[in-house]
This record gives structure tokens, C-alpha cells and sequence, in this order.
């Protein structure tokens, strides 16, 4: 099958990409700079129509990651990448003819603002969400879900958390932040909360593209199914990196209005970089989100391939081998 | 008050919660001549019904009351739930209608409608003398009542006439039950949990002015308190028929907590209809159908598939029959190490007996009386158990290990008519009001008696000089035994006869216990045995409710005290009679020496402790019989065979008695025991058992016991586990504890097994959280370091419970002390430990288990 991946160069991007080069598909990447990926690449904006339109052309299938991923900056660009970028890329989709779309999309497209203990998806809903992304990432998916069809069906693929070797999202920011002693937990830090390990991640992905002909209009969230207090899985990944794990902890509420004074800072553009919290983020981390992922095994008819306790020792291999 | 408002039936607007519009109908009366009015009926039109419903509610309530009975409907049951005339939607007739003749409306009403074929009339408070009234006219057709919290008589002593008294005062009556809404409010607030805000908005929908309110007010003035109440004479007349429903299958549905219909009422009812089947549902109000799920219980009791399935019953000997042949006797029957160190031989035993049943009986205790024993073991306990079995009085056996606020409960359902205490019970008896008209075991004083409200005392009942009463018989009801509440509220389990003569003969039978044996009583189910085996007991100095006070020493001077060859304890008990081994004297080791048995039950005993039992009693055979109040014993395994077993999914138990029935009835895929009875080795699922000795049934607990009873004739044990190979019993925990995760139902108990092995766990509870069928295993552990405050295990821990376990568990957390109970000290509450793993793991505050 000859597949387009957009956003190829993120973590979870480049993992896909491999796995579908080892399933013998042709894959062309689309994004806006060098991906230094092997495979045949089409630069370009997907906020621009005619970009996108000339990545697309010619595939049987688009695997569309594209998106702004952050917690800061203007409302409008998020809606031009997430929101305007997904519109593109289906609306492309439809009139050249591709036959099946899996729109990356996040859990936190749901936001009912208590635990979810052994949730189901359920539906995506901009009006609930907190903060820029996870609002445009549910108006794209409601889109994108909206306009599947028996001749494009479209599936929304939510991974929840996704840490692996060489990520920089998750991982890298933790560890760093735990070098120079900047990590403190939140709360209890004992919210169970669930991840997924990269390979898994990327082979649901691939699971989604064979199986979106069946699920067109639904949304999956995808995780490991094995939940882990944020104690634990933050102590695992810095351990893994060598580094201890650490001791502090900020109660719940003062992460949350420490957040929203933060978010109101650098909304103002006072400030360079990223807050070191939101409340969005304090939220996530002190209370429970994990998922019940039985629909999703069986609608994919995909399981996680990686334990969790064996993605925790291949990370401790790749820092080992960085030699930090 | 001159009734005049007139307005015609309608039907209730839409949208009230719970409430189908299609049911609605409403039907004219008395249009061929006489009075036409209209009422307003819920009715699900089943066409063909095997059976018809006629609801009736009561004062302030109407039709909406059964909205959940109808919801809940068989195909072939057809529910008519109506709305009395000026109540609900039906007609305002501007009439005052008093209890005769709303009887006379509801007849002309179901003879409008046709109603042929089977009627079961349900009731609730008012509702229900008019229901009785109808159900003793249309005997013919009448296929059973069901009544729920309601009364056709005031019994003496009865709080209802002072409040209705004092809500009836002119001037009070109108504000609160027509000015206002205060009434039909405050009677649906009474209900625990709190109905929802929709919920009463439509129990207040049809009364939201107050001349539609007007019958509520009338209703009330309709309740006779005194002979010439022009409502007296129906209402009396409704009582005096409740005789001609002697063969009408009756259903009791109770909630206990109401101001008004007290437990008085219920009763007097269980009085009027003996054979009824009873339900209590504890901590429910008087809108009970809206406190409990009822619709379950009433279709399950009217479910025509439920046969029932009588069990074999064997002759045996009665339970006093030892004393009988030992009557002559200077074998000693019971020997006290507390105090003076009292003994008795039979013939004094058997002499006590005769005595105290007689005097008991003088005294107005009737056979089938209730008579709660709250006396620690002691001659005194065994002179009062068997006097009673001797006339057939009832025993009602409450362990002190409940606590007085569990001991309170269990007394308010089993309601005896006397209690036999101690002082210290006595005390309480006053101070919490308990029921039962007192006696005590020790002669008082004529003050003392009058302070702690006592009749007599049993020395004084044994001086009587009247004629023996005659003997109980076999199947007579023996005992009310309340359960430890460990794993679940305290329900009382009954006993006939003959069913603890079957425990008695089971137990003789496996344990070859003859009249040479001598019984160290230190359990006390099994300690009061002794007498009706005809074997000599000895109760040590200890308090039986609080198994740590048997030490070695107490227990070496019991068994030299009377030779023992026996030995039964518990397994707290005996933690600490190891733990205190060294302090035995040489006398004492002998008498260790020359046990032959030691039996250890209650709950699950560890290897460790019987193999460090076993080096002190060199000589003994060591075994732990298992099974439950409801059924003991159902299995049995010695030391030799638990070091054996090995593969199974939990705790070996060891085979099954022989002439008990073991079967599995299997899990679905998220834990639910549905499968059908099976002893195929390797199922999984809840153990069910059947044989002579296990209980009757539940008291006052209807629904309880139907559903522990399928199929009927078998007991639903509660536990989980599966049957090996060899026949061999493996129990992996409680029905309720039963993890569901997406891989399949996990039982608890061997992976606490694997965990507890760990050289630093003591103790260790595994359990789930989140939904059933995708839940998390999560354990929660005691280290032998032990730990101030609960936390997370570091993450080295984790790895070996992990590891050991080789199961996927989500977290493992440490706490200072998990919750066990009183009586075992040992069985963890894991219903407990969940619900608080649930909320420390969900993100919440980290609360103190």
C-alpha cells in the first residue's frame, strides 16, 4: 500500500514509518523540514492547501501526525495546524481518491475533570478540554470522525502517553529536569496512570491503517494497559537514565494554581520557553487516567507487543549506550 | 373540615422520572348506577398474565410508588398499581372515604376492570389494611400478599399513636398535610440514601395545591386509635381475617428504620401470618421499595421455577440425649478454670437442665420462644443452652466480638422474647435498650434487679417445683447464630434440631471423638459440644472473644486439669500459645504430650504456625476442618496433607466430608458464579454445598436466603475455588473479592500466598480497582518492619511481589496495619482495603486505612 505519514519526524512518526517500510508498504513522509528518514519525502506546510494536496496525491492511505504539540502560544496557531491542517489533509484525501485515513489524535480530547479509572474512549469534546492543544486536537478529530465515509473511512487513534528510547517529549524533559534537581512530584504522585511504549504505539498505528476499513468513524484510545502510579513511572525513567529519582513533592493544589498563575504569565508572552506547570499538566499528574483498552485489542485485533517492565530495561540499554 | 373540592382523574404530566406515560389509564366506576368516579391506574397491560399485581399505596404516596415494579415486570405479569380516590390523579370526589370504603372502591374497581385470574395484592403503609381488606374478600382468586411496612393492628407498646395524636392536633393536622407540603415532603425525605431531587419532585407531583392535598390530611384522620373510631370496627374486622390467609402465601418486605411501623408492626404481622416469608432490610426506612431493590425479591419469590427441594433428614439422637443416658453419672460434664474453678459431673448437668427448663417454662418461656444467651462459656452457659434446647426454646447466639453497635443490629433483627445474661450483658441489655425480658445468672439483689430491669435469676428458675415441660423436637428451630459480619453485616443463620445433630454425628464421626475423650473447649461453636458427645470439656481461663488471652500456660493448665485428649482452639489463639511456649511447666508439657487431636478453625491457618503446633503437641494428629456458620464442617485436612498439596488455585482445605456434596458452579468471563453445579476438577468458581448439618436458613432475611439457596436444598458458600484431582477443596477467597481483569477473574488468595512468602511481607491483602472485567490488581501489605504511614513500596519490592507473583499488579502499597476482624483476627477486609486502594490510586488524599 502506498501510505503518506505526516509528521513523520516525532518519536512516534519515525517508529511508525519503520514499521511500515518492515510490512513492505511504500511510505512518503510530509513535513515541513529534512526528515532523514529513507524513504521518499514531500516537504511543505500542511497548512497550505496546495502542499498538502501534492503529498497526497497518489496514496492509498495517510497516516496524519502532524500537528502542534505544546503548551503555550497563540490559540490561532493551534487552529491552523491542528484544526486547519486535519481539514486539509481530509479534505485532500477525499478528492484524490485515498482510501482509509488514521488521524493521530490524544486522550485528552476527553475532559471530564474527575479520575478515569478503567474509562472508555468516549467521545471527543472540544467545549470540556483544557488548554490549546488538546481543544484543537478535538475539533479536528470530531472533523475528521464527521467526514469518514464508506470510500474514505476514517479512524481517530488516541496513544495515551508514549515514552520511549530517544524521546524528547516525555522522557528527555523528565530526566533533565531530574539532573538539575528540578523535579518534584505532584501531590501523592500514586494517580495510577497508563502509558504506552513506543514500538506498541507505533504497531497499533499499523494495526489501525489495516483495520480502518471496519472502524471508520470511531476513536481508540491506545495505551499499554498496564497503569503505573506517576511515582513509579517517573522514578523508572530517570532511574533508567541513572539519575535519582526525586523526593520533593508539591501538594496537588498548589501545582494547579502554581499552573494557572504560569499559564497566565506566558500567555502575556512575558516569558521564553515552556511554564515549568500548567494546570492542565498538575491535573494530569495527580489524578488517575488510565483506560479500559478491551474494545480497543479487540477492534484492532492488536496487543502491546513491549511490557512495560521491558520497555523500562530497553531504555536503561539506550542511556547506557548514550553513555550519560 | 367540610371536603367540597371537585376536580376529575387525569393523567400525571409527562416526564416524571421513572415513570412510562403508557401505563397511565384511566378508568370509570359505577357508571350503571350508584356513585361514577374515575380513577387514575398504572397499568403495564399484560395481556394473558399468569399472574396480575394489584399495588396499593399508601398515605402520602400514590401509584408512582410502584413505577420500578412495573419497570421490573416478567412478560407474564401483568402490575396494576392504582391511585386511590382523592389521591395521585385520581378523582377529587370531594368526599372523605374512610377505610371501609375504600375497600368497597377498590372492589367496584378491579370488577370494573375484570380483574379475573390470580391476584397477589402488594401494599405499603395504609395501603395495606385496605389491600387485606380487598385480599379477604376475593379469597378465590387470591395467589398471595406482599406487604411492606404496614400494620393492621396497634400493638401495645407501639410509638405510632402518639405521633399520629400529635400530627392529628387541630390546627397542626391541615398546616402540615394540606396548607403545606410539609407532610408528603418530610415522608419521602425519610428515605436512606436520600432520593434524588427528580425522584420527590414525582412523588410531590400530584399534590401541588392543597385541596388536591386534602386526602392526605383525611387519611390521616382515618387511622383508628381508639374503639369508636368509625374506622375501628373495618379495621379490626381486616385483623380478625388475617386467619382465612393461613394457606395464602405471604412476603414481609421491611425496612426496619421508620418511625411509625417500628419492628413492632412486623411482628405483630409474623404473629398474624406465620407462614410468612420475611425480608428485613437492614438500615432501610419506611418508603423501603425506594431504599432497597425490591423488584428483585418479589419476582424471585413469585417465580413459579423454584420448587422447593426438602432434604433428607436422618433420625438421630436428640441433643440432650447424652445427658439422659449419663443422668446418674459422676463423670464430670464441664470443668471451669476461671474463678473458684467450678466443675459439674453429668448427673448434676443433666439434674441443672431438667431444673431450669422447668422453671423456664413456669416462668412463661414458650417452646419457639427466643432466648438470647449472652454468657461466656461456663457451666452456667451449658446449664442455660441445653434447658433451653430441653423445652424448645430458641437460642439466639450473638458474638461479643461484633461489638456493642453489631450486637445492638443483631438483636433488633432476631427480636428475642428473653435474654439470659451476665451482668456486664445486662448492663448493656439497659444502657441499649435491648429486647427481651432479662434474667441473670448470678441471684441479685432486689435492687440490682430492679436497676438492670431483671425478672429473675436462673438459680432461683431452677428452685421450681412445677411439672417438666415436654421435650423439643427434632424439628424444631434450635438456634439463631449470628455470623461474624468479617464479610458482610452479621446475618442470623437458623438451626433446626436436627441439623445440629447432624453437626454433632459429622463431627463425632471424623474425629472418632468417644466418651473416653476430654475436651480443651478454647472455640467456642465447637466448646459447647461437649455435653451432647457426652465427653467431658474443660473451658480455660480465657476471654473467648479475645483470643490472645489464651496463653500457653492457660492452656497447659486446662489440659491438666481434666487429662485432655482434644484440643480446640483458634488460630489467633494459637499464634499466642506458641508464642508463649516457653513459660509452660514440665506438668504442662506432659499434658501436651498426651493430646491426640487439636483442631484449629475460623479462619485460614498458616503452615508455619500448625508445624510449630505440631512440635508442641508431639502426639497429635493436627487438623483444620473447614466450612462456614452457615456450614461446618465441609472439609477437612491434616498437617501431613497440607504440607503435601501443592498446584492448586489458593488454600488446599482438604477433601470434602462424606456426607457433604461439594460442587463448583463456574465464572463467567468477569467472575460471576453462573455455571451450572459441577464437580469437574479444575472449574473455578463458588463452592456449593448440600448435606444435614448445614443451616436451615436465614432469618428475617428472605431474599438472602433464596439466593444462597440455588439450587434449592444447596448452600452458596460465599467462598471461591475449585475442586484438584485428587478431590481435594482449594479455596482462592470470596465471591465478592474476586478480581475481574481482562485476562479473566484472579481470586486473591494465592497470590497473597506468593506475597506473604516474601521474607519481610507479614501480612499482605491483594485486591481491584477499577471496573469489573478490566480492574487493576493492586496489593496492599503490613512489612515485619512495619511502616508509620502508608505509602508505596519502593520500587525493589515491587519487582519481587511482581516476580512472585508473576502477575501484573498495578501498584503495590504498604500501610501500617490492614483491616482484620475481631473475632479471627485474621480475615482481611478486602472490601475495605479496595475502596480505599481505589481512592489513594485514583489521584485522592492519602487517607488512613
Amino acid at each position: 500500500m502506498k501510505v503518506l505519514v505526516t509528521g513523520a519526524t516525532s518519536l512516534l512518526g519515525r517508529a511508525t514509518v519503520d514499521r511500515l517500510v518492515e510490512r513492505g508498504h511504500e511510505v512518503t513522509v510530509f513535513q515541513r523540514g529534512v526528515s532523514g528518514l529513507s524513504v521518499a519525502e514531500q516537504r511543505g506546510d500542511v497548512r497550505t492547501p496546495a502542499d498538502v494536496d501534492l503529498a497526497v496525491e497518489g496514496h492509498e492511505a495517510v497516516i496524519h501526525l502532524a500537528a502542534k504539540v505544546a503548551v503555550t502560544g497563540d490559540w490561532a496557531d493551534y487552529e491552523q495546524v491542528n484544526v486547519g491542517g486535519t481539514a486539509n489533509v481530509v479534505d485532500a484525501a477525499h478528492r484524490l481518491g485515498v482510501g482509509r485515513i488514521v488521524y493521530v489524535s490524544s486522550p485528552s480530547v476527553v475532559h471530564v475533570g474527575t479520575p478515569l479509572v478503567g474509562a472508555s474512549a468516549g467521545r471527543a469534546d472540544p467545549k470540556s478540554t483544557r488548554g490549546h492543544y488538546a481543544t484543537s486536537k478535538a475539533e479536528a478529530e470530531l472533523l475528521a470522525l464527521e467526514a469518514s465515509s464508506p470510500e474514505l473511512p476514517i479512524v481517530a487513534i488516541r496513544p495515551h502517553l508514549v515514552w520511549g528510547p530517544g524521546d524528547e517529549q516525555l522522557v528527555g524533559r523528565i530526566v533533565d529536569r531530574a539532573r538539575s534537581g528540578r523535579l518534584a512530584l505532584i501531590g501523592t504522585g500514586l494517580a495510577l496512570i497508563d502509558s504506552t511504549y513506543i514500538d506498541n504505539a507505533a504497531d497499533a498505528l499499523v494495526a489501525a491503517l489495516d483495520a480502518a476499513p471496519r472502524l471508520g468513524g470511531r476513536a481508540l484510545v491506545v495505551s499499554n494497559s498496564e497503569p503505573r502510579t506517576v511515582r513509579e513511572l517517573v522514578g523508572r525513567i530517570v532511574e533508567s537514565a541513572g539519575v535519582k529519582p526525586p523526593r520533593r513533592s508539591v501538594p496537588a493544589r498548589l501545582a494547579f494554581g502554581g499552573g494557572l498563575v504560569a499559564e497566565r504569565i506566558w500567555d502575556r508572552g512575558g516569558l521564553d520557553g515552556e511554564p515549568p506547570m500548567t494546570s492542565f499538566l498538575a491535573e494530569q499528574l495527580s489524578t488517575a487516567h488510565w483506560f479500559d483498552q478491551r474494545e480497543t485489542h479487540a477492534a484492532l485485533d492488536w496487543t502491546p507487543t513491549v511490557s512495560i517492565e521491558d520497555g523500562f530495561e530497553r531504555l536503561a540499554a539506550w542511556y547506557r549506550v548514550q553513555g550519560v | 373540615m367540610t371536603p367540597s373540592f371537585v376536580e376529575p382523574a387525569r393523567r400525571p404530566p409527562p416526564g416524571l422520572d421513572g415513570l412510562d406515560p403508557s401505563w397511565s389509564r384511566l378508568v370509570e366506576v359505577g357508571s350503571g348506577g350508584g356513585d361514577e368516579h374515575t380513577w387514575h391506574v398504572l397499568d403495564n397491560g399484560v395481556d394473558d398474565a399468569r399472574l396480575t399485581l394489584l399495588c396499593v399505596h399508601g398515605n402520602p404516596s400514590w401509584s408512582y410508588l410502584w413505577r420500578k415494579l412495573i419497570a421490573g415486570a416478567p412478560r407474564d405479569v401483568r402490575v396494576i398499581a392504582v391511585d386511590q380516590l382523592e389521591m395521585g390523579y385520581s378523582e377529587r370526589t370531594g368526599e372523605m372515604r374512610g377505610l371501609a370504603t375504600r375497600i368497597d372502591d377498590l372492589t367496584e374497581l378491579t370488577r370494573e376492570m375484570a380483574l379475573t385470574g390470580p391476584v397477589v395484592t402488594v401494599a405499603h403503609d395504609w395501603g395495606g389494611p385496605i389491600s387485606l381488606g380487598w385480599a379477604q374478600r376475593h379469597l378465590d382468586q387470591l395467589a398471595g400478599v406482599v406487604l411492606m411496612n404496614t400494620a393492621v393492628h396497634q400493638p401495645a407498646g407501639s410509638p405510632a399513636p402518639a405521633a399520629i395524636r400529635a400530627v392529628r392536633k387541630r390546627g397542626i393536622l391541615r398546616r402540615v398535610t394540606v396548607d403545606t407540603s410539609a407532610f408528603i415532603s418530610g415522608a419521602v425525605e425519610m428515605s436512606r440514601p436520600r432520593p434524588s431531587a427528580e425522584i420527590r419532585r414525582g412523588f410531590r407531583a400530584p399534590y401541588d395545591s392543597p385541596r388536591r392535598r386534602q386526602a392526605i390530611a383525611h387519611f390521616v384522620e382515618d387511622i383508628p386509635l381508639d374503639a369508636g373510631h368509625p374506622s375501628a370496627a373495618t379495621l379490626d374486622a381486616v385483623a380478625a381475617g388475617m386467619d382465612a390467609l393461613a394457606d395464602t402465601p405471604a412476603l414481609l418486605l421491611w425496612g426496619p428504620n421508620d418511625k411509625v411501623f417500628s419492628d413492632l408492626y412486623l411482628h405483630d404481622l409474623e404473629h398474624r401470618l406465620p407462614h410468612a416469608d420475611v425480608h428485613r432490610f437492614v438500615g432501610a426506612s419506611h418508603f423501603v421499595s425506594e431504599d432497597v431493590d425490591i423488584v428483585g425479591p418479589l419476582y424471585d419469590w413469585l417465580d413459579p421455577s423454584t420448587e422447593p427441594n426438602p432434604r433428607p433428614k436422618l433420625d438421630r439422637r436428640p441433643l440432650g440425649a447424652a445427658l439422659y443416658d449419663l443422668s446418674r453419672s459422676a463423670q464430670p460434664a464441664v470443668l471451669e478454670m476461671a474463678g473458684e474453678g467450678d466443675s459439674i459431673d453429668f448427673a448434676g448437668l443433666s439434674r441443672r437442665v431438667e431444673k431450669l427448663a422447668t422453671g423456664l417454662r413456669e416462668f412463661g418461656v414458650r417452646p419457639g420462644d427466643r432466648v438470647a444467651l449472652m454468657v461466656p462459656p461456663s457451666i452456667d452457659l451449658t446449664v442455660a443452652m441445653y434447658a433451653c434446647w430441653r423445652l424448645g426454646a430458641v437460642l439466639v447466639l450473638i458474638d461479643a466480638g461484633l461489638g456493642p453497635k453489631g450486637m445492638t443490629r443483631a438483636l433488633a433483627s432476631s427480636a428475642p422474647d428473653h435474654l439470659i445474661g451476665i451482668n456486664r450483658a445486662l448492663m448493656a441489655a439497659r444502657v441499649l435498650r435491648w429486647p427481651g425480658r432479662r434474667f441473670s445468672v448470678a441471684p441479685l439483689s432486689r435492687a440490682q434487679q430492679r436497676g438492670l430491669g431483671v425478672a429473675t435469676d436462673i438459680r432461683s428458675l431452677e428452685l421450681s417445683r412445677a411439672s417438666v415441660p415436654d421435650y423439643a423436637g427434632d424439628d424444631d428451630v434450635a438456634a439463631v447464630v449470628f455470623t461474624s459480619g468479617a464479610t458482610g453485616p452479621s446475618k442470623g443463620v437458623v438451626y433446626r434440631h436436627h441439623q445440629v445433630q447432624a453437626q454433632r454425628d459429622v463431627l463425632m464421626d471424623l474425629y472418632q471423638i468417644s466418651s473416653d475423650d476430654r475436651l480443651v473447649a478454647a472455640f467456642a461453636p465447637f466448646a459447647l459440644y461437649g455435653p451432647a458427645m457426652g465427653v467431658s470439656s474443660v473451658v480455660p481461663d480465657m476471654d473467648v472473644t479475645a483470643p490472645g488471652t489464651l496463653d500457653a500456660t492457660v492452656l497447659g493448665a486446662a489440659a491438666v486439669a481434666i487429662d485432655a485428649t482434644l484440643v480446640f482452639a483458634s488460630p489467633a489463639a494459637l499464634v499466642n500459645v506458641v508464642k508463649t511456649a516457653g513459660d509452660l511447666t514440665a506438668d504442662q508439657h506432659r499434658s501436651f504430650e498426651k493430646i491426640r487431636l487439636l483442631l484449629s478453625a475460623g479462619a485460614p491457618v498458616r503452615l508455619s504456625l500448625l508445624q510449630s503446633v505440631s512440635r508442641l503437641f508431639p502426639n497429635a494428629s493436627i487438623h483444620t476442618p473447614y466450612g462456614m456458620t452457615e456450614a461446618l464442617p465441609v472439609a477437612d485436612i491434616s498437617l501431613l496433607e497440607i504440607e503435601e498439596a501443592s498446584g492448586g488455585d489458593g488454600v488446599c482445605v482438604g477433601l470434602p466430608l462424606p456426607m457433604i456434596d461439594v460442587r463448583i458452579s463456574g465464572f463467567d468471563d468477569v467472575g460471576v458464579a453462573v455455571g451450572e453445579l459441577t464437580a469437574e476438577p479444575g472449574v473455578v468458581g463458588e463452592v456449593v454445598v448440600r448435606a444435614p448439618h448445614i443451616r436451615d436458613g436465614y432469618d428475617r432475611l428472605w431474599h438472602t436466603e433464596y439466593k444462597a439457596s440455588q439450587p434449592d436444598g444447596w448452600h452458596r458458600s460465599g467462598d471461591v475455588g475449585h475442586l484438584d484431582d485428587a478431590g481435594r477443596l482449594w479455596i482462592g477467597g470470596r465471591t465478592g473479592h474476586v478480581i475481574s481483569t481482562v485476562k479473566g477473574p484472579v481470586m486473591p488468595v494465592a497470590v497473597e500466598q506468593a506475597i506473604e512468602d516474601l521474607p519481610d511481607i507479614e501480612l499482605a491483602a491483594v485486591v481491584g480497582v477499577g471496573p469489573v472485567g478490566t480492574q487493576q490488581l493492586v496489593a496492599v501489605a503490613e512489612l515485619s518492619v512495619g511502616v508509620r504511614r502508608a505509602r508505596q513500596a519502593d520500587s525493589e519490592l515491587q519487582r519481587r511481589v511482581r516476580d512472585s507473583t508473576g502477575r501484573d499488579v498495578a501498584a503495590v502499597l504498604v500501610v501500617p496495619h490492614l483491616p482484620v476482624d475481631r473475632r479471627h483476627n485474621s480475615k482481611i477486609d478486602r472490601t475495605r482495603v479496595a475502596t480505599w486502594a481505589g481512592s489513594v490510586l485514583a489521584g485522592g488524599r492519602m487517607r488512613r486505612l
